[in-house]
């Protein structure tokens, strides 16, 4: 007769959740990304043609910028619905640096180079120095979220967005030939001729796959690396209890800035891919409201703090109203309706503050 | 280690604090009791520097802190656990130790700590990997104290380690209070359990309607009918 022996308590090596550790754990995620960047941009047009290609360079974006704006609203614990502003500052500055620096390069306004050319390599600079501009924006924006709470703070937000949405339309005509933008004045270039309220039209279309899901990459393991180092548990120190935070000697002030400053990094970056995607003219409008809120949906849908359950609700949020065109006048209803299922449902997102494999891992132990 | 002068603190028009003076010395654990909106709580929270004084002085060791922000006064060895603990619900237990060690940078020393406090809580160290919001109200209250002792305290400020929890978890908390300052750290304990600080404390404050009735040796204030009285609900 076999004795049965209690199961022995789960080794502390087991139940430690898995964490990148060392310099390899760091490339290697952004390797691997990088590869499937490089096979999504040489094999998907290919299988499913230009259209579908389209929609999935969509997706990369919403997760650049679902992902970002989740430091702030899901780790942080601050609330802000400005985020399309970030990603419009962005991209504008994006688009200012292929459009017209083109022409003082190469002499053309049109696309320069080929796949990995100087042209792209023009296009990837210019999103990163987006990036670093609307982090600016980030900064000064992030400053009153020292002194204002939820309500008030999301007030902010929403109106950096608004405020910039309308100071875009006051900018002026894009110069569209070379004898234009020689003949160009001082007063012309200040503010930038941007194009006004009809939108920046004639941006080089660079965007594609490839860089689209390499910035998806650096932008998710950015995210994971922050979640789980000491900076990262700080800013959700911020959200969980503020006191507690401070008696942790946590400064929280310095947290909720550096928040805004790095997703608003990300979010310009996200503006510059969308500025230079093809069939799309940015304009002022983007900047506004509707934009940043769909974000917002996205974070909550996916959890707070919940990196893949953010990526998750960003790639099925806008796959779905692609997916059902048909019905695209509906799209707000089910949105609205979707929340508010999810309100009553699963109030903490699909995934809580966990990620994905958490569950699974729960399961299987 | 710890002298307050004269410090007045208000909410708005309201006077919480009218003048208090106190010192805490090296190795001491003192106490500072007194019924509900005595003004213990403001104390403490102005020492951190959450709230900031009308007026007073506060010096730690010997350099004037008042009207600094919070988490340069805990970079300095002054540890505050506020009421109601304040631990991380959504964090592990680990998460949260780790947190207590955040300004610091020594690793062997941070280990040593973490050894320490879950020695001194065997309770925390079952719990490492659970979500802290799950620990019971005693377990948090450990907690609370284990991560504050991980940002190596020189002065530890307890809040009310007492609120809601049964009696028999008080002592235990009590006791490692007293393990922890003959380790020789310097303890300041806000107690509404006014026997159970006395019978734990070198000296004590009484507080009332924000000044300092009484204060001396515990033993004696124990002892003292006018404490007796109003405190510890003798006849």
């Amino acid at each position: 007769m076999s004795v049965s022996h209690p199961m022995p308590a789960a080794s502390p090596i087991a139940a430690t959740p898995f964490r990148p550790t060392g310099p390899l754990m760091g490339v290697l995620p952004l390797a691997i990304g990088i590869v499937v960047a490089v096979l999504l941009h040489v094999i998907l047009p290919g299988f499913v043609g230009p259209y579908y290609s389209r929609i999935v360079i969509d997706i990369g974006i919403a997760i650049i910028l679902a992902v970002s704006l989740n430091i702030v609203n899901g780790m942080t614990g601050q609330f802000s619905i400005g985020h399309a502003g970030f990603m419009t500052v962005g991209g504008y500055t994006a688009g200012l640096i292929t459009y017209y620096g083109s022409y003082f390069i190469w002499g053309t306004l049109g696309k320069h180079g080929v796949f990995l050319g100087t042209g792209e390599w023009l296009f990837a600079a210019s999103c990163i120095v987006g990036g670093l501009v609307a982090a600016g924006a980030g900064y000064i924006v992030g400053l009153p979220s020292l002194r204002l709470r939820g309500d008030y703070l999301a007030i902010v937000t929403l109106g950096f967005g608004e405020i910039l949405r309308v100071v875009l339309q006051q900018t002026g005509k894009v110069l569209d030939d070379g004898a234009a933008i020689r003949a160009a004045g001082w007063s012309q270039w200040l503010p930038p001729p941007v194009g006004g309220a009809i939108g920046f039209d004639g941006i080089p279309k660079y965007t594609n796959l490839f860089w689209v899901y390499t910035f998806v990459t650096i932008t998710v393991v950015v995210a994971y690396r922050l979640k789980h180092s000491s900076l990262g548990r700080a800013m959700i120190s911020v959200r969980e209890d503020e006191i507690a935070a401070q008696a942790m000697g946590v400064n929280i002030a310095r947290q909720k800035v550096l928040a805004f400053v790095m997703a608003a990094f990300f979010a310009g970056v996200a503006g510059g891919l969308f500025a230079h995607e093809r069939g799309v003219i940015i304009s002022p409008k983007d900047a506004g409201f509707q934009r940043s809120f769909d974000y917002v949906i996205m974070t909550v849908l996916g959890g707070r703090g919940s990196i893949s359950g953010v990526t998750l609700a960003a790639i099925i949020l806008t796959a779905l109203p692609e997916l059902l065109r048909d019905f695209e006048q509906y799209r707000l209803i089910v949105f609205a309706l979707l929340l508010i299922v999810m309100m009553i449902v699963r109030p903490q997102g699909l995934f809580g503050i966990h990620e994905i494999w958490h569950f699974w891992r729960r399961r299987s132990r | 280690m710890l002298s307050i002068n004269d410090l007045s603190v208000s909410y708005g028009s309201i006077q919480a604090l009218r003048g208090i003076s106190l010192h805490v010395e090296a190795g001491e654990i003192v106490t500072l009791i007194g019924g509900n909106g005595a003004g213990k709580s403001t104390t403490l929270r102005t020492v951190s520097g959450l709230l900031s004084p009308r007026s007073g002085q506060i010096q730690f060791e010997g350099q004037a802190i008042q009207g600094q922000p919070p988490h340069l006064i805990a970079q300095r060895g002054l540890v505050h656990v506020p009421e109601g603990r304040g631990i991380f619900a959504n964090l592990t237990v680990e998460e949260n130790l780790q947190l207590g060690a955040y300004f610091r940078h020594d690793k062997a020393g941070i280990r040593t700590d973490r050894e320490r406090a879950l020695t001194l809580f065997p309770r925390v160290r079952e719990r490492l990997q659970q979500q802290a919001g799950t620990l019971s109200g005693g377990e948090q209250q450990m907690l609370a104290i284990a991560r504050a002792l991980l940002s190596r305290p020189k002065l530890l400020m307890l809040d009310e380690p007492s609120l809601g929890l049964a009696p028999q978890i008080v002592q235990t908390i009590f006791q490692v209070i007293r393990e922890i300052n003959q380790e020789g750290t310097t303890i300041l304990l806000v107690e509404q359990n006014a026997s159970m600080a006395l019978q734990v404390a070198h000296r004590a404050y009484v507080l009332e309607v924000g000044c300092i009735q009484m204060e001396g040796d515990a033993k004696a204030l124990a002892a003292s009918d006018d404490v007796r009285k109003a405190y510890l609900g003798a006849h």
